[in-house]
């Protein structure tokens, strides 16, 4: 068997390193193809179609990465992954049921008579809006440690508000990236309230957290730890301001540089992440379970990890494929 | 109702509603690959027609396959944590390739086949489109690896009740593997075959005269015609595979209760299991065996011999018979239709008529399949390994009684959109125009110019 040299403990920590990335990946990709769907205007048709014209071939694959992660802590943490799905039970299974929702409005709505176009629609609007809510619901209660008392539902309801805010500002900014004209100067809008909103969360959402686990808060407030630390929340808040700025600026700039807040997008995600696992390692379950005492057999690890290493740099080579494919701004979809 | 029983219900319903669209796209994919090649060959817009069309349903079956495919992976975690407990280094890596190697592999070449024709060379979406039939192939090699270890596991060891897999080639290649793989891939082939002939014969009794639907009934039913003989070739090996290791289940599907030489075809009965006798048989004598071992005399072990450990036999009994007798009709039909075809071209009106009462027949007897096998395997969840009641959650009853009314009610919603919306379409292409003098002339080009040889 290949990689029979990697100890349990580096497979366990590579394991978290690939859920880590396919949460990301997916918290970027479904993200913005969510925030999307939110922000679908239940009055204007046109705008609808492009919008949805935006993430047309791109939200199979994106929704894929919360198989992959499922599947990975599933099978390299199976006890984390069912205590996770114990306790939340009932926002999982609503969470399912917007992505199901969601998932065939996209398909329905193209397919029907004129009359039931914009009942799928708006099941693809409220269908992206319960799963951004219960995935912002789900990680808060997750960070708590799977708490379920009063303080920490409160904490999972901010987050589950910040995770939708983080959504709709992101797929505001694919939108400023994907469209022109009017429904652009409308993205550009959203932003600016989504990006109010997020700024918002994220300060609220990093504050209450340091109230959660006495360690985090140690490792962040005291030196030197929090020196070095501090560079993420600052760094943070720069971007944002960038962002602020550029979303000012760039509608009189003619559409040279529409990449600009996606990117910035993308980056403070990437930020936000890196806190949040900085802060948590190596448990995985916050205060509660770690990557050693979760983490499933070597010799079936090694198995799937010979798959992963030839994979999935492949699946990342052919998703920029379709990612360029489709570049510029979005076209009316056709299947022919 | 107790949650053990609720459970089993949600992932039956679950399990049930979800392969209905992969046994569609797994075969469609194929097809609209074939459409595809057909066009690129040929370049007569007909294949174009046919594709496009198709692509449509492809698209939707697709959408509907994976959100409740979703919704499935999150099934072994909400319900049923004892499955990963047991035998998670088995199961977690099969599913993991299968979402590496497939998953994202038809999901991401989708949006190139579906909304790429114009933007990439016609070989790369041709490419796109064997590439997503090749997705949801391997997809299917995936999970039937891994349904048939829990029919007939091997190569694993366990230790302090925990498995662990010491041969991957054995845990793969398990003695069922290849009999299900072969019966589910030949179960999808002539779903689609039904449902491509039944949908085109639709349109023909809307007055749809045009080239594409005549193809359609044509493809589909010569296709179904090669198939269905080969099926029950597959499903027949398939029996003796599984009287070989899971003699149990089919003691269950015969309704045979003591072990005897010589065993009748039970064709009808009421098996009662109260007084382990069936009641208002009609049988066959020695057929049951004669299929089963070959031998008019041969031995079937009866379900006497498994006291508390073979299946309910009243469900597996009658699916299997749902299932069979599908498959006759399929036979009958095909065969029937093929002939006409190939004598007078067109099929009267009543046997257009039948197709489209047949349109969903793959899905009854596919369906009908998996109750046989599925419910054969009870009352353990991995034969001879893990009971089901072992597996099963301890979330409350009453969540999972939620969670299942929520999920019964959007399923039932959804069946009913995706078929009525499947007539839709279909009427729709009615409307369509004919194919026009200036496609054919640029068909005639392209054909005699030698750049495009």
């Amino acid at each position: 068997m290949p990689f029979e040299s990697l100890s349990l403990e580096t497979l366990g920590d590579i394991y978290i390193g690939v859920f880590g990335l396919a949460v990301l990946l997916y918290a970027i990709l479904d993200g913005y193809d969510l925030g999307v769907g939110i922000l679908m205007p239940p009055r204007h048709e046109g705008y609808r179609d492009t919008m949805i014209s935006s993430i047309g071939p791109y939200w199979d694959a994106n929704e894929t990465w919360l198989v992959l992660a499922v599947g990975i802590l599933l099978f390299a943490f199976p006890d984390a992954h069912n205590r996770f799905l114990q306790t939340l039970y009932l926002p999982a299974t609503f969470m399912l049921l917007g992505l199901i929702m969601r998932g065939v409005s996209f398909d329905f709505r193209a397919k029907v008579a004129q009359v039931k176009k914009r009942k799928w629609d708006l099941s693809f609007k409220y269908g992206s809006l319960v799963v951004t809510l219960t995935q912002g619901y789900m990680l808060g209660i997750y960070v708590t440690g799977l708490r379920t008392d009063l303080w920490a539902q409160g904490f999972a309801l901010l987050s589950a508000i910040g995770v939708s805010a983080a959504y709709a500002f992101i797929g505001s900014c694919w939108l400023i990236l994907k469209t022109e004209g009017e429904l652009q100067e409308k993205a550009f809008h959203w932003a600016r309230r989504g990006l109010l909103a997020l700024a918002i969360g994220i300060s609220a959402v990093s504050l209450a957290n340091l109230t959660l686990h006495e360690d985090v808060r140690e490792m962040w407030l005291s030196a030197p730890s929090g020196y070095y630390l501090a560079a993420i929340p600052i760094s943070c808040f720069i971007l944002l301001s960038l962002c602020a700025i550029s979303l000012k600026k760039l509608p009189a700039y003619k559409g040279r540089a529409d990449w600009l807040p996606f990117a910035i997008a993308l980056v403070v995600f990437g930020l936000c992440f890196a806190a949040f696992a900085v802060s948590y390692y190596p448990y995985v379950v916050p205060g509660e379970m770690t990557i050693e005492g979760a983490i499933s057999s070597a010799g079936s690890l090694r198995f799937l990890l010979v798959g992963i290493v030839i994979v999935v740099p492949c699946i990342l080579a052919y998703t920029l494929l379709v990612y360029r494919i489709f570049a510029g701004k979005a076209e009316e979809l056709s299947y022919y | 109702m107790d949650v053990l029983l609720l459970s089993r219900l949600q992932f039956a319903l679950n399990m049930s509603f979800h392969i209905l669209f992969p046994t569609i796209t797994i075969a469609l994919g194929w097809f609209l690959f074939y459409f595809k090649l057909r066009f690129t060959l040929t370049h007569h817009p007909v294949w174009m027609r046919l594709y496009r069309f198709w692509v449509r349903v492809f698209a939707l079956s697709f959408a509907l396959g994976v959100v409740s495919g979703v919704t499935m992976s999150f099934q072994f975690g909400t319900n049923w944590p004892g499955f990963m407990e047991k035998v998670g280094n088995v199961a977690g890596p099969l599913l993991g390739y299968e979402v590496l190697t497939a998953f994202f592999l038809e999901a991401t070449f989708l949006g190139i086949m579906l909304f790429g024709i114009r933007k990439v060379p016609s070989w790369l979406h041709t490419l796109s489109t064997l590439l997503v039939a090749f997705g949801t192939t391997v997809s299917a090699f995936w999970i039937l690896a891994l349904n048939s270890w829990m029919h007939t596991p091997q190569g694993h060891e366990i230790i302090d009740g925990v498995v662990y897999a010491k041969d991957w080639w054995q845990i793969i290649f398990t003695p069922s593997f290849p009999y299900r793989l072969t019966h589910m891939l030949l179960a999808s082939g002539l779903t689609a075959c039904f449902l491509i002939a039944g949908l085109a014969a639709y349109r023909q009794l809307h007055g749809d005269n045009k080239l594409a639907p005549k193809i359609a009934v044509r493809t589909g039913m010569y296709t179904a015609a090669v198939l269905i003989p080969l099926q029950i070739l597959a499903g027949d090996l398939h029996g003796l595979n599984t009287l070989k290791h899971q003699p149990q289940k089919i003691a269950a599907m015969e309704a045979v209760w003591e072990t005897e030489s010589g065993a009748p075809l039970v064709l009808f009965a009421y098996p009662d299991e109260d007084e382990r006798e069936n009641r208002f048989s009609i049988e066959i004598p020695k057929l049951a065996s004669l299929i089963l071992t070959h031998e008019a005399e041969g031995e079937i072990k009866g379900l006497n011999d498994f006291p508390g450990e073979h299946p309910p036999v009243a469900p597996v009994f009658y699916s299997f018979r749902i299932m069979v007798g599908i498959g006759l009709l399929m036979l009958l039909v095909s065969w029937f239709s093929s002939a006409v075809l190939l004598k007078h071209k067109k099929l009267p009106r009543w046997g257009k008529k039948v197709l489209v009462g047949m349109t969903f027949s793959g899905w009854l007897a596919t369906l009908a399949g998996w109750y046989v096998t599925e419910v054969g395997r009870q009352p353990y969840l991995v034969n001879g390994i893990l009971l089901t009641e072992d597996a099963v959650t301890t979330v409350p009853a009453a969540n999972v009684g939620l969670s299942f009314t929520l999920y019964a009610l959007i399923y039932m919603f959804l069946l009913v959109s995706y078929i009525a919306t499947l007539g839709l379409m279909a009427r729709r292409a009615v409307e369509i125009e004919e194919i026009t003098s200036e496609e054919r002339e640029m068909a005639k080009a392209s054909r005699m110019s030698p750049a495009n040889t």
